[in-house]
């Protein structure tokens, strides 16, 4: 028998692969075989630690200490210093745990102590492609207790006891769609699961699916034995090529366990899970239009009633979840329900996760009590906003939700304060703008996206959002009257209303809510043709001001030659020619060029 | 896999392995042994696997094993420290793998210091 006595872990989430955790990894297991520790020191990938924005993550343990951003180049002093003689490498950890005459823990530090894990608690801690692991954390133990010993009813009552909502977005009580789907009558019945993860900037299911699957395939299992189905499928899109791996590793090691087959738990329930690839289309998040996809037509959605609880996938009863409101599943059933019915505000209980973005310091995935601040996740989680900027706005639900203003930032976060305030919960990406930030610009690039990601299938969707999608880029291009803007707000009107489905339904939402709380920019678009955050390029021109040296800088990075004067002497732009690239004002050292 | 035991005993054995990954807590008890180039050439390589195997062996999950640097007695090495909650610091000196399995079934493990491997009785 081995015994080790130090364990790795590298982070293998998406945003630390994308920086190239897996050479470091590689460089690890090399180092640590040519110092001869290979035996005592065990190297682990974990799924998502959160803090991307610092990756690749490295913590050793038992010391757990946090390394940040490590390259290649750093695994020989942290194995040569750190595992060999024991020193640790002060200078590569993560600034805020070094104190001056000791090391913090990494839960002390900003970013981690408001967050509270529940969906992502084995993330960064196992590894995902090691069931034993899963097990090790308790899991499997609520399949095998629920199986074992308790009827149905009593969990479909613990799942509604705790509050639990529908973490894709629209937040409908998951132990009601339970219910429904338990009670409808059908030959067969399926459990599906939402992992069709399309908002720009979101990554939590993708994290969740990547850092510790088996915690939404013993969820399915169980929500299987409730309802009574035996067929699961999940609906995941194939760009997420890590997640789809580990998925189809832990699905073989689940059968291998007997976790998923025939006769789970020696009892005479089955339950199975197999994968279905989608192509990556947003309008297959919508549920109807998932399961059409999942059937093998074209992906679009029909109008409900039928709700799929009664009429889902081949037209049998269906119980479609999102992945985060799985991973919460497990959890509940080992905590009990008072465990996640005391965390979170009155309406929404237990904890959310959100891909934080944009503006930001820290960069990364938190989970954070229902009920906790903007400001909070901004400031404290967030790190806040980098170079000293003001904090404008933070964009919530992606294309489908809107932009919450300064003066809302201490809205505590749930589903009805959101959606009061013009935004929307959505699947959780939280996008943070500061002033750079042009809100008419913002309404327009979340439309674009809505525009191209239309199914196509119902008119108000598919042509209204390219009117006004139209409108928007009049108004930015300087062409925009008064008359457009009350257009624009009625036809996001009409489009809400008579949409087939959700995806047209909230695609007004990121220019309702800019007019809403913005209102001043769309009318310096219109009215003076200006852009104040300087975004909108035909609003703008540029400017030498006196204080030029003539230091003809940028005369030579001017690719269209419009910048013309002679050495020493105050250089003159020429509007007819400049292309407005912005070039010559990051040149200029004397702050001599202005744009407005 | 048909019953709850067999599920527990997978639980057990990997909790086992996997205490290393907790963060060390305040009710943690530190054993750490000086690694630094005094200690490694005086044999603290194979105490430290002795810690490390017994530990596990013992599955003693509030004990972390840890290295530290050379602590300045390089005539005494291998030296380790022994750091149990609400306790005064005990160093051991002049250690090898026997006396270090000594140390953790007394000290650790039944409360005991093993006072005649102490600096103080060395002196």
């Amino acid at each position: 028998m081995e015994f080790v006595r130090s364990h790795i872990l590298v982070c293998a989430g998406t945003g630390c692969t994308a920086s190239k955790s897996h050479e470091v990894f590689d460089e690890l297991v090399k180092q640590l075989e040519s110092n001869g520790l290979d035996k005592e020191v065990k190297v682990i990938k974990t799924g998502c630690f959160g803090l991307c924005e610092l990756g690749p993550v490295v913590v050793v343990y038992p010391e757990g200490s946090f390394y940040s951003r490590v390259t290649p180049d750093n695994v020989k002093r942290i194995v040569e210093e750190h595992i060999l003689k024991g020193r640790i490498v002060r200078d590569l950890l993560y600034h805020e745990t070094v104190k001056k005459d000791n090391i913090s823990s990494i839960n002390e530090t900003g970013f981690y102590k408001k967050q509270l894990r529940i969906a992502l608690r084995n993330c960064g801690i196992i590894n995902p492609e090691n069931i034993d692991e899963y097990i090790a954390y308790d899991g499997y133990a609520a399949l095998a207790r629920a199986l074992t010993e308790q009827k149905p009813e009593e969990i479909i009552e613990i799942v509604q006891k705790s509050g639990l909502r529908g973490r894709g977005g629209a937040g409908f009580p998951t132990g009601r769609k339970w219910e429904f789907a338990a009670k409808a009558q059908g030959e067969e019945k399926y459990v599906a699961c939402n992992a069709d993860e399309g908002d720009p900037g979101a990554f939590m299911d993708r994290s969740i699916l990547e850092g510790d699957p088996h915690s939404v395939l013993e969820a399915m299992a169980i929500a299987g034995y409730c309802i009574g189905a035996e067929n699961g499928v999940i609906y995941i899109r194939a760009e997420y090529p890590i997640a789809v791996h580990r998925l189809e590793v832990a699905i073989g090691q689940a059968k291998e366990y007997g976790f998923l087959g025939k006769g789970i738990f020696g009892t005479d329930f089955n339950f199975d899970i197999e994968i279905r690839l989608g192509a990556g289309a947003f309008v297959c998040g919508e549920e109807t239009a998932l399961i059409s996809s999942v059937e093998g037509r074209r992906g679009e959605p029909r109008p409900r009633p039928p709700f799929p609880a009664v009429k889902g996938i081949f037209g049998m009863p269906t119980l479609l979840n999102n992945v985060e409101t799985y991973a919460n599943i497990p959890w509940i059933l080992q905590n009990g329900w008072e465990a996640m019915a005391k965390i979170g505000t009155e309406g929404a209980k237990g904890t959310k996760v959100f891909a934080l973005g944009g503006k930001i310091t820290n960069t990364g995935l938190v989970e954070v009590p229902m009920g906790t601040t903007i400001r909070d996740i901004v400031e404290v989680i967030g790190g806040g906003i980098p170079g000293g900027k003001k904090f404008k706005a933070a964009q919530t639900g992606g294309p489908s939700g809107g932009c919450i203003p300064a003066s809302h930032i201490d809205t505590p976060i749930d589903y009805e304060t959101l959606t009061s305030i013009g935004s929307m919960m959505g699947s959780g990406g939280l996008i943070i703008m500061d002033e750079d930030n042009c809100m008419v610009d913002i309404a327009k690039y979340f439309l674009d996206f809505t525009v191209e990601e239309s199914c196509g299938k119902c008119v108000p969707c598919r042509i209204g959002t390219r009117r006004m999608y139209q409108l928007l880029e009049k108004i930015t291009e300087g062409n925009g009257t008064m008359e457009d803007l009350d257009t624009l707000e009625e036809l996001c009107e009409h489009i809400k209303q008579n949409s087939l489905c959700a995806l047209g339904g909230s695609a007004p939402n990121p220019v309702l809510s800019t007019i809403k709380h913005f209102r001043e920019e769309y009318v310096a678009h219109v009215r003076d043709k200006k852009c104040p955050s300087g975004i909108c390029k035909n609003l703008l021109t540029y400017k030498i001001l006196d204080n030029c040296k003539g230091c003809t800088a940028c005369t030579r990075v001017c690719p269209v030659n419009a910048i013309t004067g002679k050495v020493k002497e105050v250089h003159v732009i020429d509007p007819a020619k400049c292309i407005k690239c912005n070039a010559c004002v990051e040149k200029c050292k004397f702050n001599s060029i202005i744009k407005e | 896999m048909k019953s709850l035991e067999e599920l527990k005993a997978i639980r057990e054995k990997t909790r086992g392995q996997m205490h290393l990954r907790k963060e060390d807590g305040p009710d943690n008890t530190r054993i750490v042994v000086g690694m630094a180039t005094c200690g490694i050439a005086a044999g603290a390589r194979p105490v430290l696997a002795a810690a490390v195997e017994q530990v596990s062996r013992r599955s003693l999950e509030h004990v972390a094993v840890t290295q530290t640097g050379c602590i300045g007695v390089c005539r005494l090495e291998p030296i380790v420290e022994v750091y149990v909650p609400g306790s005064e610091k005990v160093t051991y000196v002049d250690m090898n793998p026997e006396k270090m399995e000594k140390v953790i079934a007394e000290h650790i493990v039944n409360g005991r210091i093993v006072t005649e491997y102490t600096i103080g009785a060395n002196e």
